[in-house]
């Protein structure tokens, strides 16, 4: 069992030449933005150079209305990062364009989180230089 | 399909003792156990030509020839994607064997996940992600084989009603072979349902117990044609399929982007061929290894397989009756990931064979057909084997 140590940082958001627009999109506009096929409009997450439906190397970057529900969730119990405080829940957010982000709840326990729950997004200043979208619940 | 079908057997299997602290190099548990399985098959390493491991082995395929002093490979290969690669790396001696690239090819995973320095089961902080995807989720504290699992089957659990406990027949089947079978690590230790329920949550909804177990250990496995086969010293483990599966817009782990996520796509995938090209159905099979590295992985993959309808997995292994020995589709005979040793999937191979030859400290009666199947929620893997 790894103790938590609050000066250990979480490990930072790994990017390439494919993904990196995901994150300069979150980080300048303070939105969540998800990347579009201009042809078919299906959506793509996490990003990618063509749409999987069409082929079509035209993709677009588009906000996101940063609504879903819960679609699944599991909760640590046994720590394996000084960063991370157990327990723990990351989700699997359903947004309502369709695609799944992984991520974290801001204003509820481990337990509170339940598969259906309507969230929405929060865009939090993880680090300096990186924003991470995390989720709130909605006010419904 | 089907010209493979029956051309090659496995005829040679080898292994080093399956621990939590071997004392020594993967390079020298390769060898070890490569020349096990050389001496069950009563061949000479000279025979040798061709080799296949996974991507993952730090036991390179140039320091094993030089160790060991193969003279000529004239086919080797690597396979990707973790245990995914089990059946795979038979799937890769069949084509080289059946297209005359190479006559005696061995197959061989070596391991130190239990006293390596970072275990499969755990996260070096240290650590950069390499991979893209999982450096989308790393941030959220997302780091761990089990968390990647418990996603897809909190889902399950939630589609089917699953509730606690009802996965503890899997973990319990698989102990109850490992206490007959003097080389698994779990041998001398039992497991009830109540020990099961009160072992600690790993991450929500799976417990210690739903988890394989790290290991030490090495495990080499001897594929030829079946003509060669007749007149080595085995009875051979005829090949009746083998196939590898990747399915679209998947993740190593993490395929959260599909519809559905309760269904093994690659599993349901390479199902389809490998029956096919074994000319069965699930109902011909007599014993099955499937792999287990997380215990909703078995229920999963006997949906995906065809066993059972959707959602129907759980109820079939509850209370045990059918997956235990004297059932109808008795499972993981040698105690399987979970308390066997977690080979990576390749010693369910090794006990698909022991099956066929009538050699398992779990012997399925008259078993004459054995399914072997890799890793799951990646690119995978699976083998038919037949006795005749
Ligand atoms: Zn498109």
């Amino acid at each position: 069992m790894v103790k938590h140590e609050e000066k250990v940082m979480t490990p930072r958001p790994m990017m390439n030449q494919d993904t990196v627009e995901y994150w300069e999109k979150l980080q300048e506009t303070k939105q969540l933005h998800l990347q579009r096929c201009q042809h078919c409009k299906t959506y793509s997450h996490p990003p990618r150079p063509t749409c999987y439906k069409c082929r079509s190397f035209d993709m677009e970057w588009v906000p996101s209305s940063g609504k879903g529900v819960i679609h699944s969730y599991v909760v640590y119990h046994r720590s394996v990062h000084p960063g991370f405080k157990t327990p723990y829940e990351v989700i699997l957010v359903e947004l309502e364009e369709g695609v799944r982000l992984v991520s974290n709840m801001v204003d509820c326990e481990p337990d509170e989180v339940y598969i259906g729950m309507p969230v929405e997004v929060v865009v939090d200043q993880a680090f300096e230089d990186v924003a991470m979208p995390r989720f709130k619940r909605q006010n419904i | 399909m089907g010209t493979v079908r029956d051309k090659t057997a496995i005829v040679g299997i080898g292994a080093t003792e399956f621990s939590q602290n071997c004392g020594r190099s993967e390079l020298r548990m390769a060898l070890e156990a490569i020349l096990d399985a050389v001496e069950d098959a009563g061949l000479k390493v000279e025979d040798i030509d061709g080799m296949i491991n996974y991507t993952l082995d730090t036991a390179d395929q140039i320091e094993i020839v030089r160790s060991l002093g193969i003279p000529n490979l004239s086919f080797f290969s690597k396979v990707p994607y973790g245990g995914g690669a089990s059946c795979g790396t038979i799937a890769h001696a069949v084509a080289a064997v059946e297209s005359g690239m190479a006559n005696y090819v061995v197959c061989v995973r070596s391991i130190r996940d239990a006293s390596g320095p970072v275990t499969y089961g755990d996260f070096e902080p240290t650590r950069v992600s390499g991979d893209t995807y999982m450096g989308m989720y790393h941030p959220y504290g997302l780091l761990t084989p089990v968390s990647w699992v418990a996603m897809f089957a909190q889902r399950y659990k939630h589609e089917y009603g699953i509730k606690d406990g009802d996965l503890g027949w899997i973990s319990l089947v698989n102990r109850e072979n490992a206490n007959r079978n003097p080389k698994a690590i779990f041998h001398n230790r039992t497991l009830s349902m109540e020990e099961y329920m009160n072992s600690p949550i790993n991450v929500e909804p799976l417990r210690r117990h739903d988890c394989c177990l790290s290991t030490d250990g090495a495990v080499a496995i001897i594929v030829t044609s079946a003509e060669r086969a007749k007149h080595l010293k085995q009875r051979p483990a005829y090949i009746s399929g083998v196939i590898q599966g990747m399915s679209t817009n998947g993740e190593v782990m993490t395929s959260y982007a599909r519809e559905d996520i309760t269904v093994l796509h690659e599993t349901e995938a390479y199902g389809k061929k490998l029956f096919e090209m074994a000319d069965m159905t699930p109902k011909d099979i007599d014993v099955a290894q499937f792999y287990d590295a997380f215990s909703p992985l078995v229920p999963m993959q006997l949906e995906a397989l065809g066993f059972v309808g959707k959602g129907e997995g759980v109820p079939y292994c509850e209370g045990g009756t059918r997956i235990r020995l004297d059932g109808e589709l008795p499972i993981n005979t040698s105690g399987g990931l979970m308390s066997e040793g977690y080979l990576h999937g390749m010693n369910l191979i090794s006990e698909g064979v022991r099956q066929i030859r009538g050699t398992s400290t779990s012997q399925v009666k008259d078993a004459e057909i054995s399914l072997v199947t890799g890793g799951l929620g990646v690119p995978s893997s699976g083998l038919i084997l037949k006795r005749r």
